[in-house]
């Protein structure tokens, strides 16, 4: 782009030979070196700002309490440390002292990275396959059950949060519960309450249905023919040809289960359980006041997201233009 | 083994090709060309039924039951602490419309809506508008300016609440600075700040999120219209307000119900950085919501306030239905 109109000049001496219409000669619509210094005067500032936070976030999580607590902001740390960092690389159980005394716990993340994964590829799986019966098989009872699945993406979250605490809670056979599921906890405060009631989106459904729609019923005729099963047709036929949606499916779905906060705050109680949005958010209300540590986590906490935004940055905004969405 | 009688009999299922159907006479254009019971309909194709069945399991319990379920609550006294949990007809509803702090949480969620997502759709439009111009770094411009909408959201919080610290945050230190202020200012413990610097925030950490759904929106525009509005002479603010806008206008739509509907559920940020204070200033109405069913433990009425939510949100959610049914296609494409 940049290398286009550098030579923007050269091109227009030969007339005719770049599509005629996409830069007029009359000099006062030209993209000229005035406005485009005008621009840069505009976006620089703005982007300054945008990031600035974060260059203070990285900066202060390697800053001494005491440097962080000084009337001058430093943006670059005078005595670096990696307390904060280290804070987090306990291992064994905390004591309650110092869990109030600014101590993390690494299991924060190893607990969010589990659950965000374990989310994201049972979702994905279970949304394809359901997304498949709706999309490809003609079965009674299809569309009725499509448009309660639909109907249901109208309710907000957190209608169904309250009735899930409870129906969590009275799981049979779990966390001392007996088979009338009274009795014990349920699933409060065990990954199997943070999983289960994210592993299908209705929302996730309906994007792959669209998608399945596309793909030409020939191809899943040709394979029956050939004596696929169906589980076979839907593995390696439909699969495949689903990739971007899965992709942009299961980038959401991660991204949603790593940063989600609040069906995690309810249900989940002990500490060593927590997610990490959970853990720093705890730490912040309950005015613990080791923010170096705070910084730390909340940059480690960042990472994954800023990595997979990275690696899947085409396919991002791909999903986007897919879903419209972001998780 | 059963592989082979569910291959043969799915064979049949598409109406084109049916093996079985054609003799009794009913034409392919026919909804249901198989005239056999539904038993044996749904048998034949019971494999469709075993593809739903995780996600239906999963869907009745977590969803349907669920639904059922805080219907339910709404017409009972029920607290986690109490063992009998009486019925009350519609007394949670009338407790509710005479609630004045549940009116309070309904204007503040207002104003946080009302605030934020205009700001964040104009600050993304702007920044889209600017990073559509042919300029060297876009990418990192963009990049730039998504990495909030990227960040998990208790950290923003997190990070802004320090930022809005009255004795040592950044806010603070350069308004003072440029002598903008001559006193430092309590930001989230003014009653009247607090809600201004939440939106603030909010709108850094979701204009990001407008400005690429702008940018795709405006390099959909047929370049056409731009060059037919310099043939009759528009200069560069003529084709922004009578080609680019109009052209965006779904666009606009599309971001504009869906920051509703997000902006009306905001939760975090109030948890993290007032905790509904000062004076309920930021109570919007999930955090009263969540303080009736997690601080006082009446599901019944939390339940009830939940509906309540419900009913305002129905508005948009219906109409985002219509738009990403209607727009799915133009949006894949």
């Amino acid at each position: 782009m940049g290398g286009v109109a550098g030579g923007a000049g050269v091109r227009e001496a030969a007339p005719e030979r770049t599509a005629p219409a996409r830069r007029p000669q009359n000099g006062s619509n030209h993209f000229g070196l005035r406005q485009k210094t005008v621009t840069y005067l505009v976006l620089a500032p703005l982007a300054i700002l945008f990031l600035a936070p974060f260059a203070w976030l990285i900066s202060a999580s390697f800053q001494p309490m005491g440097e962080i607590f000084s009337t001058t902001p430093h943006w670059i740390p005078q005595d670096p440390t990696m307390e904060g960092y280290k804070g987090f690389l306990n291992v064994g159980d905390l004591t309650k002292a110092q869990q109030g005394q600014g101590h993390g716990d690494w299991r924060w993340f190893a607990n969010s990275a589990f659950v965000a994964v374990t989310i994201t590829v049972l979702q994905t799986f279970f949304n394809a396959l359901c997304a498949y019966a709706f999309a490809k098989r003609r079965f009674p009872g299809r569309n009725a059950i499509f448009v309660l699945f639909l109907a249901t993406m109208m309710v907000p979250g957190q209608v169904t949060l309250i009735p899930n605490y409870l129906i969590i809670q009275h799981i049979p056979f779990f966390g001392g519960n007996d088979w009338m599921g009274s009795g014990g906890h349920g699933w409060l405060d065990s990954y199997w309450g943070l999983i289960m009631p994210g592993i299908v989106s209705a929302f996730g459904i309906f994007l792959l249905r669209q998608y399945m729609l596309s793909i030409p019923d020939q191809l899943l005729e040709a394979a029956r023919i050939d004596g696929a099963g169906e589980f076979r047709i839907f593995r390696s036929v439909v699969l495949p040809l689903c990739g971007p949606a899965l992709a942009a499916n299961a980038i959401f779905t991660f991204q949603g289960a790593w940063e989600d906060f609040f069906w995690p705050l309810i249900i989940m109680s002990s500490p060593d359980k927590i997610t990490a949005p959970v853990g720093l958010a705890l730490f912040v209300v309950q005015n613990r006041t080791s923010w170096t540590l705070l910084f730390a986590g909340s940059v480690i906490a960042t990472l994954p997201m800023i990595i997979v935004f990275l690696v899947f940055q085409r396919r991002f905004v791909q999903g986007i233009a897919l879903t419209g969405i972001k998780g | 083994m059963a592989q082979p009688l569910v291959r043969t009999e799915t064979d049949t299922a598409p109406v084109k090709t049916g093996g079985r159907w054609p003799r009794r006479g009913s034409g392919p254009a026919l909804p249901h060309p198989d005239r056999r019971g539904l038993p044996a309909r749904v048998w034949k194709e019971r494999s469709a039924y075993v593809f739903l069945m995780p996600g239906m399991l999963i869907f009745s319990v977590f969803t349907l039951a669920a639904l059922v379920f805080a219907v339910y609550l709404t017409f009972h006294r029920w607290s986690i602490i109490e063992p009998d949990k009486p019925f009350v007809g519609l007394a949670n509803y009338r407790d509710m419309i005479h609630d004045e702090r549940f009116i309070e949480s309904v204007l503040n969620t207002i104003y946080f809506s009302g605030a934020s997502v205009p700001l964040s759709m104009g600050t993304g439009l702007l920044l889209a508008l600017l990073l559509n111009l042919p300029l060297r770094m876009r990418g990192l411009f963009r990049m730039a300016f998504y990495l909030p909408v990227v960040t998990p959201f208790v950290v923003s919080a997190i990070l802004w609440k320090w930022l809005y610290n009255g004795d040592y945050g950044l806010f603070n230190y350069y308004l003072l600075q440029a002598h903008i202020i001559d006193d430092p200012l309590l930001w989230l413990s003014d009653k009247n700040l607090a809600m201004p610097a939440v939106v603030l925030m909010s709108v850094w950490a979701g204009a990001g999120f407008s400005m690429v759904v702008y940018l795709a929106g405006l390099q959909a525009i047929p370049r056409e219209l731009y060059e037919a509005a310099r043939i009759d002479g528009a200069g560069a603010w003529q084709r922004l307000r009578y080609v680019t806008i109009p052209a965006l206008r779904p666009t606009t739509l599309f971001l504009l119900v869906m920051g509703i509907i997000s902006s009306l559920q905001v939760f975090t940020q109030i948890f993290v950085m007032t905790s509904g204070g000062p004076v309920n200033k930021t109570t919007t109405m999930v955090y009263y919501m969540y303080l009736w069913a997690f601080k006082y433990f009446d599901m019944g009425y939390a339940s009830t306030l939940a509906f309540a939510l419900f009913l305002m949100l129905l508005v948009f959610t219906a109409l985002q239905l219509r738009l990403s049914r209607r727009e799915s296609g133009a949006w894949a494409a």
